[in-house]
């Protein structure tokens, strides 16, 4: 049976038989009143019998700055897969607000509905100039009619100019991204998100393979982000955490292990048990 | 005068492309009257027969054109060309067909030789309409399209990508040429259509209609250079390189990929459809033989020779393999296919941006130096 079901799990095209029912995947319908911007609840995903995710329950306030951490195959990034669109888990339920539910949305909804997702490395259009990366993922109609049409209009212009400033990439507008430096490409990428005015932002690894001082910046960029919109940042540099995160939280083989703040976790049995104190030395 | 601007527009930083239209404008000059009105006893005078090949060739840019847009753009790299191609050509050959009419071997004013000769008593629905040329012109590039548009819908929304989008497109055409090769098709089957007299009225043998149709498939072949050069400028088109790129990101910033992939696609296909109908009256043949896999692999080594994701790239490399083609099996015909196998190995190991790519390198290294 399983083996039936998975045979067609590359078919993304039954999903759009879900326009039968009445459609909930567009921003005005996303209600937020209990505070909570991500519910995810009793999530299973497996792979061939192995569990990358376990019953896992996650909630992500509105504004919230969250930090995840967790050991390889902890399930951070299969996390992150379901949240996006990219991976339909076997059980469970994602919603955003109150209403929408993530679970029966494409990638491309998904994204159009405020999630924006920056990938572990850096993903920018390398062909194109700084100012281009910016246009291209402005919040707009993504018809290809529009896109055949389209011309910049002064507000979206001033827009991109105010994202320029945000990431600090103002003076490289015209550079082609792909000769950015690896940290330029990092907020770049955190700029493509910023423009399409997300409600999360879902960062993975922000800062690997950063000088101390781009990572000095990365942590400023992405604290000034919350508060307006929730960000879910996924990281090893533990230095790195403890300097942005006000609540951390802990996967282990698939689902929560602990939560709170840094000093809290670090205090906490369980995870000083599964990291045999690994946490205590990096930091 | 707004046309005008919109031509400086399309072709501004664009200096190969501004170079091609001029050579293409000045060939469709040149060509004619050097054919028409010099005596054939002048050095200078162009046979029909270049007139022709020359034809043929314009015909295969813009089918390069068509390629180049949907693999060199948007990286689908498609082995089926040749299908949308030979499906446009039928599309003209049908309509050259039922010109012909009561002048056939067999004299029936309605049925082509071939159905008299199967001894069929009536036209094939889908014959009807093609005494029509504007009818016939139509379904040259809406069948193709329309092939395209149910393949892509279906390939793309499955994610079909590489490989096995190049395989599945060779099979398509492989299928279609065992399919017309078929005499119940209805399509003339092995022998095709052919023995055509003439087009709009007028004698396809003739000097002047041959001229005519070269000026005319090379002003197609600038307006189409034109709208891929302004497709390719827009937003649309920066979109469809970033998804060639980097598919992932353009999805997760919302774009819905299948969606551009399809147009890409069918636009490309609705282009080799309308190369396929210029090319057949230059020929006058169509038969199955078009729909050959082969066929489609080499328009993939004309563009790729001439130089990808540069439009006139893919206009030069189609005319200069072609040429090549000719002089070639003119001499040596046992020695084609092994050059042009060398030469696409050749191109892919030291010119991976095709001649283009290696003149406008050489240009930049001058520069430097200077």
């Amino acid at each position: 049976m399983s083996r039936f079901s998975k045979m067609f799990e590359g078919w993304r095209g039954e999903r759009q038989w879900s326009a039968f029912s009445p459609e909930i995947n567009s921003r005005e319908f996303i209600d937020l009143s209990h505070g909570t911007l991500l519910y995810l609840e009793n999530i299973t995903v497996s792979f061939d019998g192995f569990k990358a995710l376990d019953k896992l329950d996650l909630y992500i306030d509105k504004g919230e700055l969250r930090c995840i951490i967790g050991a390889n195959g902890a399930g951070k990034t299969t996390m992150m897969d379901v949240v996006t669109g990219k991976l339909r888990p076997d059980s469970g339920t994602a919603f955003l607000g109150q209403t929408v539910n993530l679970l029966n949305m494409s990638e491309s909804e998904i994204s159009e509905v405020g999630i924006g997702r920056k990938f572990q490395k850096p993903t920018v259009l390398e062909n194109f100039s700084v100012f281009d990366n910016l246009e291209l993922s402005l919040h707009a109609d993504r018809s290809v009619k529009a896109a055949l049409f389209a011309r910049l209009t002064g507000e979206q212009r001033d827009r991109i100019e105010e994202v320029l400033e945000i990431i600090g990439l103002k003076t490289e507008r015209e550079r082609i991204a792909g000769n950015l430096s690896h940290g330029q490409k990092q907020w770049l990428e955190i700029g493509i998100l910023l423009i399409q005015d997300p409600y999360l932002l879902l960062v993975d690894e922000p800062v690997a393979g950063m000088t101390v001082q781009e990572t000095e910046r990365t942590a400023e960029l992405l604290t000034s982000l919350a508060g307006e919109r929730s960000v879910v940042v996924v990281e090893h540099d533990m230095e790195f955490v403890r300097s942005i995160a006000n609540i951390v939280t802990v996967l282990h083989q698939g689902s929560v292990l602990a939560e709170g703040t840094m000093n809290e976790i670090q205090e906490d049995p369980k995870v000083k048990e599964v990291y045999l104190g690994s946490t205590e030395s990096s930091s | 005068m707004q046309s005008k601007s919109f031509i400086i527009e399309t072709l501004q930083g664009d200096t190969g492309g501004r170079i091609l239209i001029a050579v293409l404008l000045a060939s469709c000059l040149i060509f004619p009257v050097f054919n028409l009105f010099v005596p054939e006893s002048s050095v200078f005078h162009i046979s029909t027969y270049l007139v022709t090949l020359f034809g043929k060739y314009l015909c295969f840019a813009l089918l390069a054109l068509a390629l180049d847009l949907a693999w060199g753009y948007c990286g689908i790299l498609s082995l089926g060309h040749g299908a949308f191609f030979a499906l446009g050509g039928y599309g003209m050959g049908m309509y050259l067909m039922r010109q012909i009419g009561d002048r056939g071997v067999y004299g029936d004013p309605l049925l082509p030789d071939f159905m008299v000769f199967l001894n069929w008593t009536e036209l094939p629905w889908y014959w009807n309409g093609f005494n029509n040329f504007g009818f016939a012109m139509l379904m040259a590039a809406f069948v193709p399209g329309l092939l395209a548009f149910v393949f892509g819908w279906l390939a793309f929304r499955s994610r079909v990508t590489g490989v096995y989008l190049s395989i599945i497109l060779q099979a398509l055409t492989y299928a279609l040429m065992l399919a017309f090769f078929r005499n119940e098709m209805g399509f003339g089957g092995n022998n095709g259509l052919t023995d055509f007299k003439d087009i709009v009225g007028f004698n396809l043998q003739s000097d002047v209609t041959r001229a005519v149709l070269f000026v005319i498939t090379g002003l197609i072949l600038i307006f189409v250079y034109l709208f891929c050069r302004h497709i390719v400028k827009s937003k649309f088109g920066r979109v469809v390189v970033s998804i060639r790129d980097a598919e992932s990101r353009m999805r997760f910033i919302g774009y819905k990929v299948e969606n551009y992939k399809t147009s890409v696609f069918v636009l490309s296909a609705l282009i080799a459809g309308i190369a396929g109908a210029l090319y057949v009256p230059f020929v006058g043949i169509i038969n199955p033989g078009e729909f050959a896999p082969l066929n489609s692999i080499e328009i993939v080594i004309w563009v790729a020779i001439g130089g990808r994701s540069t439009l006139y790239g893919a206009v030069l490399g189609a005319i200069l393999v072609n040429y090549a083609k000719t002089r070639f099996t003119a001499v040596l015909p046992e020695v084609w296919l092994f050059a042009l196998g060398g030469l696409f190995i050749f191109v892919t190991l030291f010119l991976p941006k095709g001649l283009v790519g290696f003149f406008s390198d050489v240009k930049e290294k001058m520069r430097k130096k200077a």
